[in-house]
């Protein structure tokens, strides 16, 4: 129980850091909410009236508090561009971001996972040549420019799928997945690259060890000692790396909900930034953020989970 | 050396745009416009009749100045970080890598964006936010490699001489550690030049009209069925770029470390 104490404590620490940094960040920026509601042609009047509304003259600390205060009991503020609560906001944009990035991690672990075992398994043979190329390709391209090779093919030329936008979970399931998959397939490529890279290294690390020669000495088929014995041995590198690439994930997402004009929350910061809506843009960073801190939060934990030898310590 | 000839064709591309390229990138000649490869110019115009060619060229320095400056920035600053934890230990190491983890959680794009709100657009405001990104990476890298250097022979021999911990850090653990920062580095620079296309591609890089990769794809967006090359010549050399960069870093590190 300690050890799972002591880490949810480190988690909220490093929450509360991030929290601050952000928001210290903001607020050192040029410009504050008041001044860009109002325009610049509003009386130094007016303009001290709309601060004081907005607790803008209180200091520093009481508004990082009251923001903190807000957070903790659900309430993100307002924003001022859609005039509505950002909380829901987020939650709305959510549900696009949140299956955008689902479909894509499980594209690339349903392609890297197979493709790399293979390669460790077969060394230097076609399936090792192969992951090689799909790992160095899939790292150097980047996904907005896969997400426009995909449209100019897919949609200007073949006229298969649509070539942005989003229609909505009302619209069906399947029209809404549609809409999805290609910026899925684009954000997936990067991810598929490290993966089948990571997972190539790992089987290979793990067929050295003693227990895959023991089972090779019972008498156990390749196939068994390869998904049986050395895969699950092989997941705590894979997943140390999954949760690592959600920041890359996160940035991809921005690139890709951009080109495919998805109403996601990619979209939604860059949006807010064009528009100075500084309060979404602080939350939707934050949110970002904390949700990549808890992934990997999750990861930890999920090691314990896959490793029995590291639960020793509960 | 593949990966040492893309990035010496690279960088010879980018320094020669410095002093010569086929056409001035900025010359629009509209009568002209979206003309396709050898038809106009090697590489065809863009929808202002600029020449692609020399865009791209001035784009490649443009690319490589801020990646080589973000991974100078922030290799220089995560390395001492990281040799100063491993010689430190202590509260500042753990200090030092929670902080590394904080900075590493918020994605560059969005450290960018914050940024580039005060710094205003343009190459220093790139610089910073690459950079920023950078430093816990190194700082991660060279704490694992200084911590292992740390714990050989020639430190013990240093430290019973009475040598100080700077000293030894300066004198015998960077110098032992170099070759791992300089594998980084080349690695970092590939992903520096991704994030350098991602931020001018949302038009966070240079202002216009100094040509990148990043924004000449993004105007390409409109004319996808119309000129298809001005989607695919950028996204080509960012690629090629990249992969230049991992495969010389790749290579390096076998050269360092024949053992793997």
């Amino acid at each position: 129980m300690t050890i799972l104490a002591r880490r949810l404590a480190g988690l909220l620490v490093t929450l509360l850091v991030v929290s601050l940094l952000i928001f210290t960040v903001m607020d050192l920026m040029p410009g504050d909410s008041a001044s860009i509601m109002l325009g610049t042609s509003a009386s130094p009047d007016t303009s001290a009236a709309m601060r004081h509304q907005l607790g803008l003259d209180l200091p520093l600390a009481l508004r990082y508090g009251h923001w903190l205060a807000g957070i903790v009991t659900g309430d993100l503020g307002q924003s001022y561009t859609y005039g509505v609560p950002v909380a829901g906001l987020i939650a709305e944009r959510l549900t696009v971001t949140l299956p955008l990035a689902l479909i894509a991690v499980l594209l690339s672990l349903a392609f890297a996972i197979p493709l790399g075992a293979l390669a460790a398994s077969h060394r230097g043979g076609p399936f090792d040549r192969l992951a090689s190329v799909v790992s160095q390709i899939g790292v150097a391209v980047p996904a907005f420019w896969m997400s426009l090779l995909l449209i100019m093919l897919f949609s200007t030329t073949l006229g298969l799928m649509p070539s942005g936008g989003f229609p909505g979970w009302d619209a069906g399931f399947w029209a809404a997945i549609e809409a999805l998959l290609m910026p899925a397939v684009a954000l997936a490529l990067p991810q598929a690259g490290v993966l089948t890279r990571v997972t190539r290294a790992a089987v290979l690390s793990t067929m050295h060890e003693d227990f895959i020669r023991t089972a090779r000495a019972k008498g156990l088929s390749a196939r068994a000692v390869l998904w049986r014995h050395a895969m699950p041995n092989a997941l705590i590198p894979i997943l140390t790396v999954l949760g690592l690439q959600a920041t890359f994930l996160v940035a991809g997402a921005v690139l890709v909900e951009n080109v495919f004009n998805l109403p996601g929350l990619g979209r939604l910061a860059f949006q807010a930034l064009s528009q100075r809506d500084l309060i979404v843009m602080q939350d939707v960073v934050l949110f970002f953020t904390a949700l990549v801190i808890i992934i990997n939060f999750i990861v930890d934990l999920a090691y314990l989970a896959i490793d029995p030898r590291l639960r020793r310590g509960i | 050396m593949i990966g040492a000839a893309i990035v010496g064709l690279l960088t010879a591309v980018a320094l020669l745009s410095l002093i010569w390229t086929p056409l001035s990138p900025a010359k629009m000649q509209i009568v002209h416009k979206l003309q396709p490869p050898l038809s106009h110019g090697l590489l065809g115009t863009d929808q202002f009749g600029r020449d692609v060619l020399s865009m791209l060229m001035v784009g490649s320095w443009n690319s490589l100045s801020i990646a080589i400056g973000a991974v100078a920035i922030g290799g220089a600053l995560g390395s001492m970080l990281g040799i100063a934890a491993a010689a430190i230990r202590g509260p500042f190491e753990s200090l030092a890598m929670r902080a590394c983890d904080v900075v590493f959680a918020i994605p560059p794009i969005l450290s960018a964006m914050m940024l580039g709100a005060f710094l205003g657009q343009g190459r220093v405001m790139a610089i910073v936010a690459i950079a920023t990104f950078m430093i816990p990476v190194f700082a991660r890298v060279t704490l694992a490699s200084a911590t292992q250097a740390w714990s050989r022979d020639y430190v013990l021999a240093a430290r019973a001489l009475g040598n100080t911990r700077l000293a030894i850090s300066l004198r015998h653990v960077l110098p032992n550690i170099m070759d791992q920062i300089i594998v980084q580095a080349s690695l970092q620079l590939g992903l520096a030049i991704l994030t350098e296309a991602g931020l001018s591609f949302l038009g966070l890089g240079l202002a216009p009209p100094a040509p990148s990769w990043g924004r000449m794809l993004a105007d390409a967006q409109t004319y996808l069925g119309l000129a298809p090359w001005l989607a695919i010549l950028p996204g080509l050399c960012i690629a090629l770029a990249v992969l230049g960069f991992n495969m010389l870093g790749d290579g390096l590190r076998d050269l360092f470390d024949p053992r793997d």
